[in-house]
Order: C-alpha cells, then sequence, then structure tokens
C-alpha cells in the first residue's frame, strides 16, 4: 500500500506517530500527481511551493506538541469554484480564466484553520453545470478505474484526484448531483450536506437555492473528518442554518439494528440500469443481514424532480451568470461597438455551450408571460416533492436508492445529446430539491466500473445517513481504491 | 411548447447573447428538446399549493448597521479589465 | 377644450444608515473612487448579501409617518437587468411585497387649503454604482454608491399641478429629515424623483400617453418639468396628434424634456424571488417599538407651536421646516418667554443672515444663552431694538458675547430720569413751537422732539421713557 493509498484518518495518525513528516506526505503527493496527472487532469492548478511552506509551518506544530485537529498537516484538493484568496479561481470557464478573487471562500478559512494543506484546484464541468468534466473550457478528466471513461461530474477533478491517490480529500459542490455522481463513478464516498448547513459564502453561484459544498473522500470516516471541518453556521451567508455544531465523527457507528430503511420505486424504473437495480437491492439484503430493515415505498413525485430542476437551477444560473459582462472582471472581447455589445460579445466569447443553454433556458422560465407557467410551477412542485420526503421520513430513518443509473460513460458518448447528459443526475437531483443531505458509498462493480449507492437523510440527520454508510462499508470491501 | 427563432433571439437579446446563423439551428433544436422535457409539470395538478422559495425555514436573518473596513481599491480593481484614475472603464454608456 | 394634469412621483431616498444594504462598507458621501467597495457590494463572485435590519427599521419609520400599512410578512427579489453601474447585472429590491402600501402626505396650499397625495407603497432596494462621464466614449465608474440603502416611494398619480408637486416634496423631505432615515439632499444624489406625467380633457375624451421624466437635479426642476410637459402634451392633443409613451431627460439648462427612449416595449425584468435573502416577519411589536420611538413630525410640531407659542401659523411653518431650527426656537422658549419676539427675531435677523453666509445652524458663532442674554438686556430696556440689532450683528460675525459688545459699542440705552430729563427739558427750550403743535394734537411733533433728544444722547436715551416725558411736559 503506498502512502498515496491511504486515508486522512491513516495518514493522520502516522503524523500523530511521528512515522511521517507533513513535508513527506506533501512530497509524495506531489510525486503522485507528476505521475499520474497527465493521464488524469485532475488539476487546473497545483500549488507545490505554498502547499510544502504550510506543511513546515504544519510540522513545527506536531514537533511541538500542540494539539492539532483532524486534517492538519493533510494535503487536500479544492474544486475550482471557491475562491482562494490570490489565487486562479475558473470554475472551468474561459470566462474566469484570469480571475483572481481578493478573499477566500469560507470554507477555505476554516480548512486553513483546520490546518489543511490545500495543494490546488481541480477541473470540473463549466460553471458547475454538467456530469462528465467535458464542459470544462479547459480539460477533460479521466475515471482512473478506465481512462476512457468519465469521472463523472461536475465535480469531477476532485473525484479523479481521490481515487488516483493524488488527494487524500477533495471538496466539490453539489447542485444537482455534482459530489455525489462522480462519488458513485469513480468509487469513492461523497456527501451533499443538508442545505444551509455549510456556508455558500465563496462558492461561485451556480444556483442559489440548490448549491452546497461537501466532501469527497476515500472512506465514510474520511467525509465525517472533512464534513467537521467545514459545517456550521456563517454570518455572511443568510442561507446557513443557525444550527449547534455536530461531531460527525460520533456518528461512525458500526451499527444499523433497527433502522428502517425506505427504498423508493420510482428511483429503480426506466433509465435506470438493472444490473445497478440489483446490486442496490444486493446492498440492502447486506444491511438486513446487520439487523436493518427496509420496506418498497412510492415518493411519487420524483417523476417531476428532474424537469423542477431543470426549470429551477438554469433559472437561477442565469441571473447568478448575468454579472459576467466584462466590466469589472472576467474575459472581456477584444472587439466591441458600445456597451451593448461589450457585454454580448463578452459572454458568447467567455461562456460554453452547455452554459449558454442553460442561461437561455433560465432566462426564458424566468420571462414575463412564462413565470407562472415554469418558474413558479416548478417551486410549486418543489413542495410536493419535498412533502414526498417528509412523509416518508416519518416513517423511515433513511432512503436508499442507487447514486447514479449506471456505471461511468465513454468520454464522449453523451456529448451530443443534452438530455442523455441530463437523466445521470435522476437518482440525485430529488435530493436538492427537497434540501435533504445524501451520501454515496461504494456498493459494488458493473463491468469492472464501481457504482455508488446513495443514503438520502431527513433535514439536518447527516449522523443518521453518516452511520448507516459506515455500517455498509465497514461490513463490505467496495471501497478499495483505483490502482493504476 | 416549442421556442421560434423569433422567441430565441428575444431571449439572446436579455441574456446578452448572440448565436452565428449556423450555429443557431443546432442550438435552437437542443433547447427545444430541452424545453420540452420541462413542459412534463405541466401534467401536475398544482392547485392549492405553495411554492417553495427557500427550503430551509428560517426567516429574518439580519446583521447590525455596523461599519467595517472596506477592501483596498487596488484589490477591487485588481481583476479589470479597463481601468483609469481608480475606476472601471467602459464605452460610454447612452443613458 | 380644457386639460388637466396628472402627475405621478417615483422618488428614491437614500437612507442614512451607517452601513449599507447587504454589507458593512461605509454609505459616507464623497469618498475617493472605489475605496468604500467590498466583494459583496462589487458583487464578486460568490458573495453573498446579508441584510442590515436598520434598512428596515427606517424604511418602516417612513411608513409610519406617511400613514402607511406595514407589511406583516415581506421579502426581496431580483430585479435583472443589464447597466455597467449595476454590478451583479440584478438588482436586490421588492416585488410584490413591499414593506410598506397604501400611505399618504397632506399637503397645505397657501389658500390654507389641504390635499392628502396618496402613496402605493415604500420598498428597500439597493443602489446602484455611479458612472462618471470620462474624456469622449468612454464612461468611468464609481461603485461607492452600489449597494447604498434605499426606499422608493411611488405615489398615487394625484398630483395636479407644479405647486402640489413643490408642496408634497418640501413635506416629504422635511418628514424623513425629521425621522432622521435620510439627508434629502437632491444636490448629492441623496434624493431623486422622477416624474411620470399625462394630461387628460376635462370631459375624459382624450388623454395623452405618458411621459417619464428622468435627470431632474432639484424640486424646482421637477415643477419646471411637469409645467412644461404639461404644455407640451397639452399641445400635441389639441392639434389632434399625442405624445409617445416614452422616457424623457430634463434638460436644466434649456429648460426643457429631451426624448431619451421609447417605453412600448416595456423592459422584461424577470422578477424572483431573492434566493440569497430569507424572509421577514414583521412583528406588531417590531412596529410597536417604532411607532412608540417615532419624533413629533413637522405637521404636529406646527400645531402645537402655533398653539402653544401663539405665533402665527407661517412662522410656524418656517420655524419647522427644519428640526433643528425648531429645537432651536423651543430652548430660546424655555429661557426667554417671548416666543413671538424670538420667532421673529429668528426669521428676520437670524434667518436671513444664515442664508446670505450659507451657515447653518451648528455653525453659529454664538451660543444660545447668550442670544437670551440679549433679548434679556432688550427687555429690560437696557439697550434699544435697534442697538440689539447692531449688537446681534456683531455676535454673528464674531461669536462675542453681548455684554461684552454693549460696553465696547457703547449701546447701553440710558434711563436715568435726571439725564433724560434734563435733555428733553433742553430740547422743549430749543422747540416751543413743537410744543403748541403737541398740545393741538400733531402726535407727528412727539417723534421730532423724540428725534432731537435721541440725537442729543448720541442714541442712546431710552426712547420710549423720552417720548412718555415730553408728552408729560406738554400735556
Amino acid at each position: 500500500m503506498e502512502i498515496y493509498d491511504l486515508t486522512i484518518h491513516e495518514v493522520r495518525d502516522l503524523l500523530e506517530k511521528k512515522e511521517i513528516t507533513s513535508v513527506a506526505l506533501v512530497e509524495k503527493v506531489f510525486e503522485r500527481i507528476d505521475a499520474v496527472e497527465e493521464d488524469m487532469a485532475s488539476f487546473l492548478a497545483l500549488y507545490k511551493e505554498e502547499a510544502l511552506e504550510k506543511a513546515e509551518v504544519m510540522d513545527a506544530k506536531y514537533e511541538a506538541g500542540e494539539p492539532l485537529g483532524d486534517l492538519a498537516g493533510i494535503p487536500i484538493a479544492i474544486k475550482d469554484n471557491m475562491c482562494t484568496i490570490g489565487k486562479k479561481t475558473t470554475c472551468g470557464s474561459k470566462m474566469l480564466e484570469n480571475f483572481v478573487p481578493p478573499y477566500d471562500a469560507t470554507v477555505i478559512e476554516k480548512l486553513e484553520d483546520a490546518g489543511a494543506i490545500i495543494i490546488g484546484k481541480t477541473n470540473m464541468d463549466e460553471f458547475a453545470m454538467g456530469s462528465s468534466t467535458e464542459n470544462s473550457a479547459f480539460q477533460v478528466s479521466k475515471n482512473p478505474w478506465n481512462l476512457d471513461y468519465v469521472p463523472g461530474g461536475s465535480s469531477g477533478g476532485s473525484a479523479s484526484a481521490v481515487t488516483a491517490g493524488e488527494a487524500f480529500g477533495a471538496l466539490g459542490s453539489d447542485t444537482g448531483g455534482s459530489i455525489r455522481q462522480p462519488a458513485s463513478l469513480c468509487g469513492i464516498v461523497g456527501i451533499k450536506p443538508t442545505y444551509g448547513l455549510v456556508s455558500r459564502y465563496g462558492l461561485i453561484a451556480y444556483a442559489s437555492s440548490l448549491d452546497q459544498i461537501g466532501p469527497l473522500s476515500k472512506d465514510v470516516e474520511d467525509a465525517a473528518i472533512m464534513l467537521n471541518a467545514i459545517a456550521g453556521h456563517d454570518g455572511r451567508d443568510s442561507t446557513s442554518a443557525p444550527k449547534e455544531k455536530v461531531d460527525y465523527k460520533k456518528a461512525l457507528v458500526n451499527d444499523v439494528k433497527g433502522m428502517k430503511i425506505g427504498v423508493p420505486k420510482e428511483y429503480f424504473g426506466e433509465g435506470v440500469n438493472p444490473k445497478v437495480k440489483s446490486l442496490i437491492y444486493k446492498a440492502l439484503e447486506q444491511l438486513v443481514a446487520l439487523g436493518a430493515e427496509y420496506e418498497e415505498i412510492s415518493l411519487p413525485y420524483t417523476e417531476y424532480a428532474l424537469p423542477t430542476y431543470y426549470i429551477i437551477a438554469p433559472a437561477e444560473c442565469s441571473s447568478n451568470l448575468a454579472r459576467f459582462d466584462g466590466i469589472r472582471y472576467g474575459y472581456r472581447a477584444e472587439k466591441f461597438e458600445g456597451v451593448d455589445d461589450l457585454f454580448t460579445k463578452s459572454r458568447t466569447e467567455g461562456f460554453g455551450e452547455e452554459v449558454k443553454r442553460r442561461i437561455m433556458m433560465g432566462t426564458h422560465s424566468l420571462a414575463s408571460g412564462y413565470y407562472d407557467a415554469y418558474y413558479n410551477r416548478a417551486m410549486k412542485v418543489r413542495t410536493l416533492i419535498r412533502e414526498d420526503f417528509d412523509k416518508a421520513f416519518e416513517k423511515y430513518d433513511c432512503i436508499i436508492t442507487p447514486t447514479a443509473p449506471d456505471k461511468a460513460f465513454k468520454i464522449g458518448e453523451k456529448t451530443d445529446d443534452p438530455l442523455a447528459m441530463y437523466m445521470s443526475d435522476i437518482c440525485t437531483v430529488p435530493v436538492n430539491i427537497a434540501g435533504v443531505p445524501a451520501i454515496s458509498v461504494p456498493a459494488g462493480f458493473i463491468d469492472d466500473m464501481p457504482i455508488g449507492m446513495q443514503i438520502i437523510g431527513q433535514h439536518f440527520d447527516e449522523e443518521t445517513i453518516i452511520k448507516v454508510a459506515y455500517t455498509f462499508e465497514q461490513n463490505t470491501d467496495f471501497n478499495k481504491r483505483a490502482i493504476l | 411548447m416549442a421556442l421560434s427563432v423569433k422567441d430565441v433571439e428575444h431571449v439572446s437579446k436579455l441574456s446578452r447573447l448572440s448565436f452565428g446563423e449556423d450555429e443557431k439551428k443546432d442550438f435552437v433544436d437542443k433547447l427545444n428538446s430541452v424545453v420540452d422535457y420541462i413542459e412534463k409539470l405541466e401534467e401536475v395538478d398544482v392547485e392549492g399549493v405553495k411554492p417553495t422559495y427557500h427550503v430551509l425555514d428560517v426567516k429574518n436573518v439580519f446583521r447590525d448597521d455596523e461599519v467595517k473596513p472596506s477592501f483596498k481599491r487596488k484589490d477591487i480593481l485588481s481583476n479589470a479589465p479597463d481601468a483609469e484614475g481608480g475606476c472601471f472603464r467602459v464605452p460610454k454608456v447612452v443613458k | 377644450m380644457e386639460f388637466k394634469t396628472i402627475v405621478g412621483l417615483e422618488i428614491h431616498s437614500e437612507l442614512k444608515t451607517k452601513s449599507k444594504i447587504f454589507c458593512s462598507c461605509t454609505t459616507e458621501f464623497g469618498g475617493d473612487v472605489n475605496t468604500q467597495c467590498c466583494p459583496v457590494c462589487m458583487g464578486l463572485p460568490g458573495s453573498l448579501p446579508v441584510v442590515n435590519k436598520k434598512v428596515l427599521d427606517y424604511a418602516i419609520k417612513a411608513g409610519l409617518a406617511f400613514d402607511c400599512d406595514i407589511a406583516s410578512y415581506s421579502k426581496m427579489d431580483r430585479k435583472n437587468y443589464f447597466y455597467p453601474d449595476l454590478v451583479k447585472a440584478y438588482q436586490i429590491s421588492q416585488y410584490d411585497l413591499p414593506l410598506c402600501s397604501n400611505g399618504k402626505i397632506t399637503i397645505e396650499k397657501e389658500d390654507g387649503s389641504t390635499k392628502d397625495i396618496g402613496l402605493i407603497r415604500i420598498h428597500i432596494e439597493e443602489d446602484t454604482g455611479k458612472s462618471l462621464h470620462g474624456l469622449k466614449d468612454v464612461s468611468l465608474l464609481d461603485y461607492n454608491r452600489s449597494g447604498v440603502g434605499l426606499i422608493e416611494i411611488v405615489t398615487h398619480p394625484d398630483i395636479e399641478t407644479p405647486e402640489e408637486a413643490g408642496l408634497f416634496l418640501d413635506e416629504l423631505k422635511s418628514t424623513l429629515e425629521y425621522l432622521e432615515v435620510s439627508d434629502v439632499k437632491m444636490e448629492q444624489g441623496s434624493l431623486r424623483c422622477d416624474v411620470n406625467i399625462n394630461v387628460v380633457s376635462k370631459d375624459g375624451s382624450v388623454k395623452s400617453r405618458i411621459s417619464e421624466i428622468k435627470n431632474l437635479n432639484s424640486f424646482k426642476a421637477v415643477q419646471k418639468a411637469i409645467d412644461y410637459e404639461a404644455h407640451r402634451h397639452t399641445e400635441l392633443l389639441k392639434a389632434g396628434k399625442n405624445s409617445e409613451k416614452d422616457t424623457r431627460r430634463w434638460d436644466s439648462e434649456k429648460n426643457r424634456t429631451v426624448f431619451m427612449r421609447s417605453k412600448q416595449h416595456v423592459e422584461d425584468y424577470r422578477y424572483f424571488p431573492e434566493p440569497d435573502i430569507v424572509d421577514f416577519e414583521i412583528s406588531d411589536e417590531w412596529i410597536q417599538e417604532i411607532r412608540d420611538n417615532l419624533p413629533e413630525l413637522p405637521k404636529a410640531k406646527k400645531e402645537r407651536f402655533v398653539k402653544e407659542f401663539d405665533i402665527p401659523a407661517y412662522d410656524a411653518h418656517v420655524l419647522v421646516s427644519d428640526k433643528k431650527l425648531a429645537h432651536y426656537f423651543e430652548a430660546l422658549c424655555a429661557d426667554f418667554n417671548d416666543p413671538k419676539l424670538i420667532s421673529n427675531w429668528i426669521m428676520t435677523e437670524m434667518l436671513r443672515r444664515m442664508n446670505l453666509e450659507e451657515v447653518t445652524l451648528d455653525d453659529l458663532k454664538f451660543e444660545e444663552k447668550d442670544l437670551v442674554v440679549l433679548f434679556e438686556q432688550m427687555a429690560q430696556n437696557k439697550i434699544s431694538n435697534n442697538a440689539g440689532k447692531k449688537v446681534f450683528r456683531k455676535m454673528f460675525e464674531t461669536g462675542q458675547k453681548p455684554l461684552e459688545l454693549i460696553e465696547l459699542m457703547g449701546l447701553k440705552q440710558i434711563s436715568d430720569d435726571d439725564f433724560i430729563e434734563g435733555l428733553v427739558t433742553e430740547v422743549l427750550d430749543e422747540n416751543p413751537e413743537a410744543i403748541e403743535d403737541i398740545k393741538n394734537g400733531k402726535d407727528r411733533a412727539v417723534g421730532y422732539l423724540v428725534g432731537q433728544v435721541m440725537k442729543k444722547s448720541k442714541g442712546k436715551a431710552n426712547p420710549q421713557m423720552v417720548s412718555q416725558m415730553i408728552k408729560d411736559h406738554c400735556l
């Protein structure tokens, strides 16, 4: 087992025991990056020097015997839509190719405070719109299990980095599945926290009422550790939940006795590979063997979740991305006549096709005459979808579904058909619409490619889903990592 | 309801985006396939259903009227494509 | 054919909160360009707004002062449009649930009649940056003002004349000043007013299309623009034509409106609820607390002044037009019991000079208690009224104390019986014909003789005493 294959908690142990230094960790990680990054294309930026500097600082603290947190001295990667002061933050877009934020996102501040070492920014679908990183303006990341396949998206770079051992953990963002789906396709763990648990301050917005930042990691314990570091109320984010801090490590309990699980039939229908269905049911049987019970339930509004998402998200994004007009930052066209032309040319040249498509869809949904039929209607269906979950959680502790309808697809396979690409999100999108938390945990393989299981919990009940995921993980061996 | 080329031109103008003639057709087709799809929501009976604008049940999030130091001008201008005399510079706006 | 003018006003008033509406940058006027900004008011990617509670407090305060209904449930909405001074390409404003609705402002016309101008709504929103016109074809953008809290006040189209508009704006401005929610300085841009105007024939058969007038920099400009537009619309209708539904700019040099753009095609702002800001629940307690702490407003203060101090309505009106001035007046009245004199003095001696020298109450060089001393000297006949005015002029210029000045300027009025007796006797001896005139009822002669005594005493004799003594001697 190479160092880069270890988990955060394993490596933290070594650091504690002084069996390795943080500097050595960083060097090892960069060695690994040198070896595989050309294939993986996980990163858009790497900060080797700064990482080594910070590692030295952390080593001094370890030497001095200072009490340090779980992430102290650990190399972490960040999806490139979270602002890092003085460092380019591109959102995978030509529009922000040279944008250097003058401030840090709250989650970055928290990770820095926790002593983590940020080693670089990872590749993503442009402005978080996509399910494969093929919409990135710069490069397509690869699935470490098979380089012809996508790692998922939009947090594809974060997923491939963690899977390939280029980072011990990574942050991603999830609006319709962008953490969970890549986690599933790459055989790692990903959590989309309850909406409001993690501050969005400094996260370059895609869809304000759906976006959440969360961890991608090699195992559930690592995910809990990272969640501990980033969760918490933030006065700079009005949608941040005023909740008491929770220690998610306490949920790492290997016990699901008496756990009541709901399995919604709508997540196993047409569009989901039957092999995925059997894998999930196999996983459920394993949980039953461990003392849980499950029942088939119905969440009747599920089929409307994807169209609802594709009204809400584009509408909000059309507004959030309007600020990119070439005046204060970002791409500016070279030739233009007058200010309106400056706006139009800069935006047309700076944005990629999918982003433009969603801006157009969003503008259309909000336009006078269409608002009631589209946006407002979608907001009502949202209520119905949420009520589905609320009702289910009256009876069940958690809900289990596949994370993605299939294993990873080939690069280029779905790029010509937006709808086909959107279908990658059918199992993940309802979760964002309702604002509930969900975790994806490795649950098996199809054709040697990973498949994830999604465990959904009630609002602010990350503890239950972490417990179920942890128990499942401790009693199976699906989280073996991709070895190249 | 599919968007006509005219509809697309109107929405483009509102979005400050433009499409070349050759890409227009393909773009419109792809856009319409999505528009068709989202119209599935028309099937849903939303009579009496309140819209959910905020998934979090929190109200009245405020801050006190306290002044804190602003950012330095050089940071504010640091990403400016074109600046002059401490200001951002653009072609004249015809008011 | 006779026509009626119909005017509605849309007023934006910058709120006097210390920090901006969604961030903690200062709202101070006149700062060096782009030095009062942060990621939030610059709309940098990733930034998020957090509402300044004081903005709601101030808006509710204004709503209560104008008799509005205060919403118990409200929210913010996004108004989407592209413009260089709008950093996010959307303005966070309020659309369908404004904080305040259905109010009114009562104006009092010169003939004493009153009229209610209805308010449709008052809502809160953020201000935009400023476009400074640079050389040639370039605009320069300063975002210091971006994010300053505003209230937008929309009236019903109840205004019919430039006079009514002027009275309305005066009352609005004075109330907002009293509430201390805004500086309301049109020249500084903290108060902006747009006019919506059209005319309709008295029999209702023809009406013109509404013009929106912008770029009005003073109350006078508002009045002139209304006058101009009413005339323009009327002439068009009389000629069998009609105005266009347009937006026009007021040209203060040429004193006319100029076409800017057509409003045929209504801008689609694609309003939707602001997802980054949670909703507002405004409790009855919250509203009551603000209501309990409302200051006495100009109208009520004016009525009280008339009743309590027995001064004319016009004087009261002038005194209450400025909150500090009203306070100054009352403070003086508490220390010197002649409100009529004080009010007169303020209006004739003080305000005149203050306006000329462009000096405010805060700049006055003399203290309030010094003025009281001066009044006392006059009341006790220690100096004449004329002398008092001379002393005051010096106090105003230099801030020297009244008693010192009276000494220095040798203005002590002499009320000494013997001294005056002496002078009167002299004058009477010198003017025997006058005595006859007085005996015959010619009062003018008294004045003449008083004048003679005053001359001899170099203005220091107490004129009332002199006059009385002369009469006593003669009659």
